[in-house]
């Protein structure tokens, strides 16, 4: 394994493969906080280059957390497909790159080598690819999953309806659930995050939400993202929860500050597909983001985009029924400005869906960083044409209780219009039913929320 | 939590409601005035009417109304359904929620109005990250104030590291003037909203401060530490060993609400401390739990920390 390269007249020498991964990163404010990053643009593309030449198998058999000290690394590991790694163990991260960008690589083959790698390898391979890079090998990928209605097929754009309330009030809820439906949001979701963590509470929004979709016929989801406790708790005493919410990280140091560990997840799964309401075969949602590893100081030195692989190779193992990225949801500290939110979102979009998962991305920011609305269409924009399966819509855009801007209602219906796409087939035929959708597009109904009185 | 307090807070917040004094989050502040929907203009648009109250009242009720029947999916209300009924049911949708619906639309797209003043209140809300708390309110509430190791607002923002420790004489300071390992150690942040600490503060801290009194809970000595991070009650735990540190500090500041604080609980803090085992209670602020209530909600919140030795996921798990 070379971890040298001269440029010029400057040599730049590696002493580990982790250092080279991280300085290889493209630049975020959160390896900068771990003092990892390049220190020069030069030293970066050094680092890109040396790790060109760096194979599957040198990654492999070099691991920055083994299986036995930490379980996610046990957990991604142990579901790598041995024959499939073989066959290209010897390929360099600049031939894997190559592979999935040649025109004769299509769905059916970025889903088999997908089996045979590792979220290391993943991320490396992520490191050498361009934003447009990113987007067109990503837009090569179809995941499918089904809770009740199944989401995911090219020519669509699905999106998670939240409406949030800053004290869980239902009606305030169920208004904001009405508003979004009326511009046909929700056919992933209608997830909402609680601010009263406690089984009470979550029972109340789960009964309110699984009422309301029964009500008018919706075919689509509910979730609320409590602790993975608390749902399973409230699903215990009966209340409808079609799926299984939690936030993940990608170190069992970090998961364990989130109050989680692997077992728990299986058990959560377990108990979802036992006794919740979604028919299935998938029953989990998980969350991700940049940064939340060396949040919680449980990042050993890795860089921030591995970290994120991981998350998605932890995810896998649980067959999700859709995972997103809060990119930009943290803060400065690990994404400073638009541009770094951006590409973290290109990033983590191919990274799932290079795990073969159904990869969607809150796309937003927070009133502490360096960005505004257009900076999150423009990665709306992006994230569309690269195929993502959903994404996550808020009134306006506007957040009253997490306190941060995401995508708004009208930037989903603006997008698929742009794009010539629709939601979710299934949901589609309901939205056209009620007058929502007409054509394929907003109809005469759409944005009247008093369709719902 | 138990069956007992979230009675307890429900309750309370019932109460408060049905007292109809939840007034507009924001509204009535000086800088940050934020009216959620303005009058527009009318346009020659017809999805929607504009809409007519800049100034939704949040109500709230703790669960849905009567179910309504079955509805058919197959025969939705007709387009031309008269537009003053239409109207009077977005109104009455939006005074149940301060975020932003029944907005309208030109094409897909947010109408001009509308789109201006959310990005006004984005401007707003970017202008009160961060900011220093008066030091009237710290005097008023006799709390001495410390720095951690962060030296300025850029620094805050980019380094949470160094807003998880205290300075040196920081700590010097509060091993000198505080009581050593009292039961509750309270502490209070700018975090990142000043504008939380100096509109929320006062109430909280002094319904806390009653209510553990009358649980005959005892306190130590209360400080304020500017610019600070949650974690940062790691370290105050080993210096001043108390057996629950409940930190007040402002939250992230949102659009609707730029002044929301939070209250952060842990059972004897130490480093290395992980986040499951602290707990927070959320979006105190005049627009979602009154500041009044949520002190009281913490006493008996911490009487419960005491006597399960035991915050966050491990709390949860003693209790079965
Ligand atoms: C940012 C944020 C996060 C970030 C925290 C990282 C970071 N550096 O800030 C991430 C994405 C990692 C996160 C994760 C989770 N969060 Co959170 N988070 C927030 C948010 C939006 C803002 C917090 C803030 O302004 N902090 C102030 C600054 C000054 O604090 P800080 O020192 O910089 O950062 C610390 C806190 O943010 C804290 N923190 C953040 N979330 C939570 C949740 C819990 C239960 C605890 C104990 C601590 C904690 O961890 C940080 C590191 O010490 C709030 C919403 C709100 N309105 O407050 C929700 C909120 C606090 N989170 C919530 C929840 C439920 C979670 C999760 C448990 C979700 C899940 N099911 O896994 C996880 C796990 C939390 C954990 N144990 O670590 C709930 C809490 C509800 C409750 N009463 O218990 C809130 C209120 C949002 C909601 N309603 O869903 N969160």
């Amino acid at each position: 394994m070379k971890l040298k390269t001269t440029l010029g007249s400057e040599v730049y020498s590696f002493t580990e493969l982790k250092e080279v991964f991280a300085k290889a990163n493209e630049e975020k404010s959160g390896d900068r906080l771990a003092g990892i990053a390049a220190k020069t643009v030069q030293e970066r593309i050094a680092a890109k280059m040396v790790l060109s030449d760096i194979t599957l198998a040198d990654i492999r058999s070099n691991p920055f957390l083994t299986a036995d000290e930490d379980e996610v690394s046990a957990v991604i590991e142990g579901d790598v497909n041995e024959t499939i790694y073989r066959n290209m163990k010897n390929w360099s991260i600049a031939e894997l790159r190559e592979y999935i960008l040649s025109n004769e690589t299509g769905d059916r083959e970025l889903k088999r080598i997908s089996k045979g790698l590792n979220s290391e390898m993943i991320a490396a391979v992520t490191k050498l690819m361009s934003n447009l890079d990113l987007v067109h090998a990503a837009n090569k990928m179809e995941v499918l999953t089904t809770c009740n209605i199944t989401i995911g097929h090219k020519g669509t754009l699905s999106s998670r309806l939240q409406p949030n309330h800053p004290t869980d009030n239902v009606d305030g809820m169920i208004a904001s659930l009405k508003d979004g439906l009326s511009y046909g949001i929700g056919d992933a979701l209608i997830g909402i995050n609680p601010v009263d963590d406690s089984v009470e509470s979550v029972k109340r929004l789960l009964h309110a939400t699984h009422d309301f979709m029964n009500d008018w016929n919706i075919p689509t989801q509910n979730c609320v993202l409590a602790h993975v406790t608390t749902q399973m708790k409230a699903i215990q005493q009966g209340a409808p929860a079609d799926m299984i919410f939690q936030s993940i990280a990608g170190t069992e140091a970090a998961n364990r500050s989130f109050g989680i560990s692997a077992e728990l997840i299986a058990e959560a799964n377990e108990l979802a597909k036992k006794q919740g309401t979604g028919s299935g075969p998938q029953h989990m949602y998980f969350e991700t983001g940049q940064g939340s590893e060396l949040s919680a100081e449980a990042h050993y030195g890795i860089d921030q985009v591995t970290l994120e692989s991981r998350n998605y190779g932890f995810a896998r193992h649980y067959d999700p029924y859709i995972v997103n990225t809060v990119v930009g949801f943290i803060g400065p500290e690990y994404l400073y400005n638009s541009k770094q939110v951006i590409r973290a979102g290109l990033e983590d979009h191919f990274m799932g869906k290079l795990h073969g998962i159904p990869m969607g991305v809150d796309i937003c920011y927070t009133n502490h960083i360096k960005a505004d609305q257009n900076d999150i269409e423009d990665l709306g924009v992006l994230l569309t044409a690269a195929g993502v399966n959903f994404i996550i819509a808020t009134p306006m855009g506007d957040d009253c209780m997490l306190n941060y801007q995401s995508m708004s209602y009208h930037d989903v219906a603006t997008l698929n219009q742009t794009f010539g796409k629709t939601p979710a087939p299934v949901f589609l035929e309901w939205l056209e039913k009620m007058g929502i959708y007409e054509n394929g597009r907003l109809g005469r109904n759409a944005g009247n929320a008093a369709l719902f009185s | 939590m138990n069956e007992q307090l979230i009675q307890t807070i429900t309750k309370l917040v019932v109460e408060k409601l049905k007292s109809n004094e939840v007034s507009q989050p924001s509204a009535g502040t000086a800088d940050v005035q934020i009216k959620l929907h303005s009058k527009q203009a009318t346009g020659a648009l017809t999805e929607l009417p504009p809409p007519e109250n800049p100034n939704g009242k949040v109500t709230f009720h703790q669960t849905t109304s009567a179910k309504p029947e079955k509805k058919s999916a197959v025969h939705p209300q007709p387009a031309e359904k008269t537009i003053s009924k239409q109207e009077e049911f977005i109104e009455e949708l939006k005074k149940k929620t301060p975020s932003r619906i029944g907005v309208g639309r030109a094409g897909s797209r947010p109408k001009t109005n509308t789109w201006l003043q959310f990005r006004l209140d984005h401007a707003a809300a970017v202008d009160a990250v961060y900011g220093e708390v008066p030091d009237k309110i710290l005097h008023q509430l006799d709390l001495f104030q410390v720095q951690t190791r962060v030296k300025d607002k850029e620094e805050y923002i980019r380094r949470p590291d160094l807003g998880r420790k205290l300075s040196d004489e920081a700590k010097e300071l509060i091993k000198k003037r505080c009581a050593f390992s009292p039961s509750v150690q309270i502490v209070t942040s700018n975090g990142l909203s000043a504008k939380a600490i100096e509109e929320n503060l006062e109430d909280v801290y002094l319904s806390l401060v009653q209510s553990l009194g009358n649980l005959g809970i005892e306190t130590g000595t209360p400080f304020y530490v500017d610019k600070g991070r949650v974690a940062l009650m790691d370290e105050i735990g080993d210096v001043l060993q108390p057996d629950v540190v409940v930190m007040l500090i402002g939250e992230r500041p949102g659009l609707v609400s730029a002044e929301s604080l939070s209250a952060y609980l842990c059972y004897q803090p130490r480093i290395g401390t992980i986040e499951a085992d602290r707990m927070v209670v959320s979006n105190i602020h005049k627009g979602g739990i009154p500041p009044v209530e949520a002190g009281a909600y913490l006493g008996t919140l911490i009487q419960k920390i005491l006597k399960y030795e035991a915050s966050g996921v491990s709390l949860v798990k003693k209790e079965g």
